[in-house]
């Protein structure tokens, strides 16, 4: 029941951020220190998310068929492959390097 | 153009579902994280952080503070929509990356509320449908894993990231932040280490504006 509880603040806490970007005062977001700031935070997070979904499980850094699947995503999108593909490119050679090893 | 970005991350909603039955949500609990928090990257953190045993109050935290990305988001669809009444809470609620990128990528204003509106209602419906065949298959097999759902999941988070990486300070700063997170997760509570690379990357916006002026 206490699962229940965190999942509907999480919801709750989430759309807040959502809906507070939509109550700032417009005069705020002209400081050019805000733009930056949150470009950087987007890339940053990204980043971190790629990484922590590559190599992290039960809070130890590993490298296996995941690296793989990160190798071969880069590939696709170096090759200009629409994101649908890049996501099945992952998954395949995620899936193939199980089969194999 | 919304559509087929829909269509994209349907089977990112289908490993999400898949996941999260996974890492030990009910069904109902998946099907509620993606129609009432409805974020991608915070749903995935969220039944991470759970799933490598963090608390509740972590996965929280940390969900909460990837959605500060929609934040910004919401500041600047304001700037190009500005819906008003019930349409300004509709609109908080498909603000994501997809329906803002979409939203930000036309150049008049009419396509950019069709882009917006439509990215943001497609995804919205696609991203639910999924999760719960996602959840329902996940219930079926045993090892979402042997799918490579996990691969699937890492190739999108670098899909996500890959446009912005347009400068050699954009892949400076993505290299530190994914170093950072990588080093600090032995060290730190689930969740923690995506937090330390968030500060990093605020240090490294307020500084190398510094550096340019």
């Amino acid at each position: 029941m206490s699962l229940w509880l965190w999942v509907l603040a999480a919801c709750a806490a989430v759309y807040a951020t959502k809906l507070l970007g939509y109550l700032v005062p417009e005069g705020w977001l002209r400081h050019p220190a805000v733009g930056r700031v949150s470009a950087m935070l987007t890339i940053g997070l990204l980043a971190a998310l790629v990484a922590m979904n590559t190599f992290s499980a039960d809070q130890t850094v590993v490298i296996d068929a995941r690296l793989g699947a990160l190798a071969a995503a880069a590939v696709a999108l170096l090759l200009r492959a629409p994101f649908i593909v890049v996501v099945l490119v992952g998954a395949a050679t995620a899936a193939g390097i199980r089969a194999l090893g | 153009m919304g559509l087929s970005i829909a269509a994209a991350i349907s089977l990112y909603g289908v490993s999400f579902g898949a996941l999260s039955t996974a890492a030990g949500m009910s069904l109902w609990q998946t099907v509620a994280l993606s129609a009432l928090l409805f974020s991608g990257a915070s749903q995935f953190a969220f039944i991470g952080i759970l799933a490598s045993g963090g608390t509740g109050a972590a996965a929280l935290g940390a969900s909460t503070l990837l959605s500060g990305r929609n934040t910004i988001y919401a500041v600047q669809m304001k700037a190009l929509l500005n819906p008003q009444g019930f349409k300004r809470l509709a609109a908080a609620q498909i603000t994501i990356d997809e329906s803002a990128a979409v939203a930000m990528s036309a150049e008049d204003p009419v396509e950019q509320r069709r882009g917006f509106w439509g990215a943001g209602i497609a995804c919205y419906l696609f991203w639910n449908l999924a999760t719960v065949l996602g959840a329902l298959l996940g219930d079926v097999i045993a090892d979402p894993e042997a799918l490579g759902l996990d691969g699937a999941v890492v190739a999108a988070f670098l899909g996500l990231l890959w446009p912005r990486l347009k400068s050699l300070d954009s892949w400076a700063l993505a290299v530190l932040a994914a170093l950072v997170t990588t080093l600090t997760m032995p060290l730190l509570a689930p969740g923690l280490p995506v937090l330390a690379a968030a500060v990093v990357a605020v240090i490294w916006g307020l500084t190398s504006k510094g550096r340019r002026t």
